[in-house]
């Protein structure tokens, strides 16, 4: 087995070994199996991260074994490692490893353990698998099983009615969006006989195509615009854009190391990794750009006006998420692919930093949750406040942390790009950075300052173990020190192959020549986002309550996220429910049995004449019909 | 060779009924029966060549010449995969009813020995009058099994199945007749070359059609079918979900498409119509259940909704899914049938709102029912995935319209099942019966571990299932392809 697949199936083995041994093996053991496995992934992803990233070394294309076929229809499972991947692999097998350390601890006090490693190794298998594979089918395998694996850990503690929930409606809006994925996929093979990356991408970029398809009532359209929105829609659900996010603020009743791997790092990024790595597709259609964009912009904003009042701490840092792929999405929509990975990298380290100190904050107050019973914890815990402090600053854009140089570059590219979506995009990304500053310091001003509002969790909230700590101070090194690291990343042509740009797409390399003012009004941002908190949450922490009871209405619309949750549930739970159950009982009772009951009733009174000849019984009639027929005609010869 | 398997167990029901006293004999002597005929069936799979799409295993031996009619059986790429998967299904079937059968337990294994030889019959059959004595015959012990062993409302359920599948068949037994008539014979792949005009076509495509709607069961003849399942015991359930309903959609296959194929070209919009109704519809009604089997029976007409849709998609992708799926749906509905017999053993109720926690009692149970409701969800890497996805990639290239609204049912699908799963499995323990719950125990594990290979065998690797069918789907898409009636035959309308 060659180590580039040792990367891929170590987690798998792990996950296979904890989960169906587990109860023979035992807490420590199923831990220590899925973390060997974690390990052997990460270490291989490192090595060739340094051949193929750092070093000079070639794309790695290998095909494994044949999957489907039938008539002119072959995928295989392969493996695909360019840049674009390697830079995946680093973040999805590095933090993974980290997080399995992490929930040794978290998870201590759990009866369920060998489930809980089974599962989350099983989401690392599914990822890599998504972020390596060589064809559209087999980046749907993953993206469907990282779905399950997310419906799994949701629902991990399936006692709570509300996690049960929490983990159906992932699933199910999941669902919803690769409606559409799937669509996009059987739009790829119609056109182009293939859903080979290598085989799709050449003939589009050699325009060898059919310039527009039949879609529905539609007619005629577009065919690669169409192809984009379809694979985009499948990605508004995984990474929780605008309309199909609703489930990502619920899947925070997950265990917080599931937080912070799957719905922080990892799956939701997936659909921006989807659309850098279909960038010759994206990059022909300017029309499923615009709408990239726009979505992206649009919820970067609306993410971060409901993050401002929330009070769960694990919401706040959900909504923040949704909000930061926002960024990615609108970086990506404006052809600066490279800034959304860049993003995505550094992201992934400070926010799961972000969520595993907040873990680590739950814990210390004994799973409580809510920020207002909080307060003053700094002196308490006092590691843990120092790397949430620095993921905060990471996140907020603070100089020389890693969102400065990521967040910016997106901020620096959308403006750069001189298109009206582009520009839009950019004024929203300002606006939500400030807001993003105020919501992370608000978070960090109600947590760790102040005065205790509970003292007796006060009294008993200790440091957490060192094994949830040192992964924090991993992670906080990743926060510190990936921004400037990756920042070459940026620079024309470092993807090399594994992105395109349509000529004249060169939002990225203008993005390194904007004007001082450009480069430095989201550092203003941060300073008018961090004095507005400091303001309200040190200062007069009496004020937002006041504000609170001033704009009551506009206070509820983003307390209830935009009242999405309770808008979809009219619209299609319940009218789903009603529908069905006048179908059957109208439908299936009433009309179609009505009629066959009818008829019946109708032969049964017809019956009564002949009824004493008969025994009654169908079977009796059967039989005696078929030997009847059998003899008449042997009979007849 | 053919004829030894497909009559084994019907030599074996005879053996059981006059020669052998006492129950946990008929037991043994029925698993033992069921299991060589599926290893004999196995090498049915051996000796066959999936290079070639020509039936395979010819027996002939006259039977009444003056009519045309004769012992005819053979099998190809496209019964094969269904001798297979009852040959499989019955031992499991057997081990199911071991403890939960307890009353005439001979007659019940004679009754299943029969209902297996019919069936196979039904699948080898290559002169129509033998097909259609066998098809009729399969009724008796399927009627025996639901009236007799089956729940409170069984006769009403027992009838219901009896009539609706008989009234279908009256009309079939037209449409062979004159097919026969009008052929000076009854074998099957002789009636494939004649010529039919389109007029003539067109009133077979619906005789035939009749029959097989039922079967299948299509919207809206399907509501025999839920009363039937919830009545009916474990096994019955296995076999009517596992492998009757797959002869509906096999007729179309091996009937309707090659013999009167401009009918059934002219036909499509009508079947894609019912179909997509059935998908939506019975979807819609089965996230309203409150008994389990009624639910997946529902779900049954959901899933066979995609399948006829893929046979009459008209291209390899379409008809390859369509029949891996019936296979798939075989393994996944079985399966799921299974699992509920097995609570049903237990806690004697098969109401959703009694059930609430099961996993925290029987999690290696839990484990099992999730994998097989991602099977019936079709995610990538189980069965269903591969047999949905060709199936709606064909229907995508052939009718993108009838693709999208299907896909609607991977939604809906996706719905119904996972709010069942955390109805019955998730939550705190319910009451004191699902306290006392025991997890699966080794025989229930080991009817399960097959089904379980299966899932992923052909979720991972499909190729030994779909190679099985290439030759004969090809031939059978040119069959279905030619223009047996001049365009002139359109005057009928």
């Amino acid at each position: 087995m060659s180590k580039h697949l040792l990367i891929v199936l170590a987690p798998l083995f792990g996950s296979l070994i904890a989960g169906l041994f587990g109860r023979f093996l035992g807490n420590a053991l199923a831990r220590l199996v899925t973390i060997a496995g974690m390990s052997v992934s990460a270490a291989l992803a490192i090595q060739t991260f340094f051949a193929i990233a750092v070093g000079d070394g070639e794309p790695i294309r290998q095909e494994v074994w044949s999957w489907i076929v039938s008539g002119d229809f072959r995928v295989s499972f392969g493996l695909l490692i360019d840049r674009l991947t390697a830079v995946m692999l680093i973040v999805v097998s590095g933090i993974s490893t980290l997080i399995h350390i992490y929930s040794v601890g978290y998870m201590a006090e759990d009866p369920d353990q060998p489930r809980f490693f089974s599962y989350l190794s099983l989401f690392t298998f599914a990822m890599l698998m998504l972020i390596t594979g060589d064809s559209f089918l087999q980046l749907f395998f993953g993206w469907e099983g990282v779905g399950l694996a997310s419906y799994l850990l949701i629902g991990f503690w399936f006692k709570k009615e509300s996690a049960c929930n929490a983990a159906m409606k992932a699933f199910l809006v999941n669902r919803v969006a690769d409606f559409g994925f799937a669509l996009g996929i059987f739009t790829i093979y119609q056109v182009f006989h293939s859903l080979d990356y290598a085989t799709v991408f050449r003939m589009a970029g050699t325009g060898q195509f059919a310039p527009t398809v039949d879609f529905l009532f539609w007619g005629p359209v577009d065919t690669i615009t169409l192809i984009c929105l379809l694979l985009f829609m499948g990605a508004m659900g995984k990474s929780a854009q605008f309309i199909l996010h609703t489930w990502l603020p619920d899947a925070m009743e997950g265990p917080t190391p599931v937080s912070a791997l799957i719905h922080a790092a990892t799956m939701v990024t997936a659909g921006v990794f989807m659309v850098c790595r279909a960038s010759p597709l994206f990059e022909l259609s300017p029309t499923a750009l615009g709408v990239v964009t726009l979505v992206g912009a649009t919820t970067a904003f609306f993410a971060a006006t409901v993050g401002l009042v929330q009070n769960d701490i694990k919401r706040v840092i959900a909504y923040s998420t949704c909000s930061q792929l926002g960024y990615m999405f609108f970086a990506a929509g404006v052809s600066a692919y490279a800034a959304a990975i860049f993003h995505l990298m550094t992201h992934a380290f400070f926010k799961a930093l972000l969520f595993l100190s907040a873990g680590a904050v739950i814990y210390s107050m004994h799973h409580e949750q809510d920020m207002r019973k909080m307060g003053g914890l700094r002196k308490k815990i006092p590691i843990t406040y120092t790397v949430m402090m620095i993921g905060t600053l990471a996140l907020t854009g603070f100089p020389y942390l890693a969102g400065f140089y990521s967040k910016d570059a997106i901020l620096e590219a959308a403006y750069a790009a001189h298109t009206p979506v582009g520009t839009l995009a950019w004024v929203l990304g300002m606006a939500a950075a400030v807001l993003t500053t105020f919501y992370s310091f608000r978070l960090i001003f109600m947590t760790f300052h102040g005065h205790p509002a509970d003292h007796h969790s006060y009294d008993h909230a200790k440091e957490s173990p060192w094994v949830m700590l040192l992964p924090l101070m991993v992670l906080a090194l990743g926060a510190l020190f990936s921004g400037v690291l990756g920042s070459p990343m940026t620079h024309l042509g470092w993807f090399k192959s594994a992105i395109f740009l349509a000529p004249g797409h060169d939002a990225m390399e203008h993005a390194h020549h904007v004007s001082a003012w450009v480069k430095w009004s989201p550092f203003a941002m941060f300073l008018i986002g961090l004095s507005a908190a400091y303001l309200l949450y040190i200062k007069m922490p009496g004020l937002p309550a006041i504000i609170a009871g001033h704009f009551q209405k506009t206070y509820r619309f983003l307390l209830n996220a935009w009242y999405f949750d309770r808008l979809y549930d009219r619209l299609f739970v319940q009218t789903a429910r009603r529908v069905g159950e006048g179908l059957w009982h109208t439908g299936d009772e009433g009309i179609v049995d009505g009629c066959v009951n009818g008829v019946a009733a109708v032969c049964a009174r017809l019956a009564q004449q002949l009824r004493t000849l008969q025994t009654g019984y169908v079977y009796h009639y059967a039989f005696a019909m078929l030997i009847g027929v059998l003899v008449l005609m042997s009979l007849y010869t | 060779m053919l004829s030894l398997v497909t009559f084994l167990p019907l030599i074996g029901a005879l053996v059981l009924f006059f020669g052998i006293q006492g129950d946990r004999a008929a037991r043994i002597w029925a698993l033992g029966t069921t299991l060589v005929t599926f290893f004999l069936s196995l090498r049915l799979l051996s000796g066959f060549d999936p290079s070639s799409p020509a039936f395979q295993f010819l027996e002939e031996v006259a039977w009444l010449p003056a009519y045309g009619i004769a012992y005819r059986m053979g099998v190809d790429g496209i019964s094969l995969p269904f001798v297979l998967l009852t040959a499989f299904l019955m031992p499991l079937c057997i081990l199911a009813s071991w403890e939960s059968i307890q009353k005439q337990v001979k007659a019940y294994m004679v009754a299943f020995l029969a209902l297996e030889s019919f069936v196979i019959g039904v699948f080898c059959a290559l002169d129509f009058i033998l097909f259609y004595i066998l098809w009729e015959a399969m009724l008796i012990p399927m009627f025996l099994l639901i009236g007799v062993w089956g729940g409170k409302n069984r006769v009403y359920a027992a009838f219901k199945f009896f009539l609706y599948t008989l009234t279908g068949s009256v009309l079939m037994l037209i449409a062979i007749l004159v097919m026969g008539y009008k052929g000076n014979t009854f074998s099957i792949p002789a009636l494939m070359a004649l010529p039919f005009s389109f007029a003539m076509q067109v009133w077979l495509f619906l005789g035939l059609f009749s029959s097989f709607a039922v079967k299948v069961p299509m919207w809206p003849v399907h509501t025999w079918l839920p009363d039937a399942h919830v009545e009916a015991p474990t096994a019955g359930s296995v076999i009517l979900a596992g492998v009757l309903l797959k002869m509906g959609a096999y007729g179309f296959l091996r009937f309707s498409l090659p013999i009167l194929p401009d009918a059934s070209r002219f036909f499509v919009p009508f079947i894609f119509a019912l179909s997509l109704v059935a998908i939506v519809y019975t979807a819609l009604v089965a996230l309203m259940q409150k008994d389990l089997k009624k639910l997946i029976a529902y779900s049954s007409v959901s899933h066979m909704g995609f399948v006829t849709i893929g046979l009459f998609a008209y291209n390899q992708q379409g008809l390859e899914g369509g029949i891996l799926q019936m296979v798939n749906h075989g393994i996944t509905a079985a399966a799921l049938f299974l699992l509920v017999g097995v609570i049903y053993d237990r806690m004697h109720t098969r109401e959703i709102a009694r059930f609430g926690g099961i996993a925290h009692r029987m999690p290696i149970y839990a484990v099992i029912f999730m994998v097989f409701t991602m099977s019936s969800v079709g995610l990538p890497g189980t069965n269903g995935f591969i047999g949905e996805f060709l199936i709606l990639l064909g229907a995508y290239l052939a009718n993108k319209g009838v693709a999208v609204v299907a896909a609607t049912g991977l939604v809906l699908g996706a719905a119904y099942m996972l709010w069942m799963f955390k109805k019955v499995l998730f939550g705190v323990v319910a009451n004191d019966e699902v306290a006392a719950l025991r997890d699966v125990n080794s025989r229930e594990i080991a009817i399960f571990i097959p089904l379980l290979i299966l899932v992923f065998w052909i979720g991972f690797y499909p190729a030994p299932f779909l190679n099985m069918m290439h030759a004969s789907v090809e031939q059978l898409l040119i069959q279905a392809n030619t223009i047996k009636a001049g365009s002139a035959a359109l005057a009928l309308f």
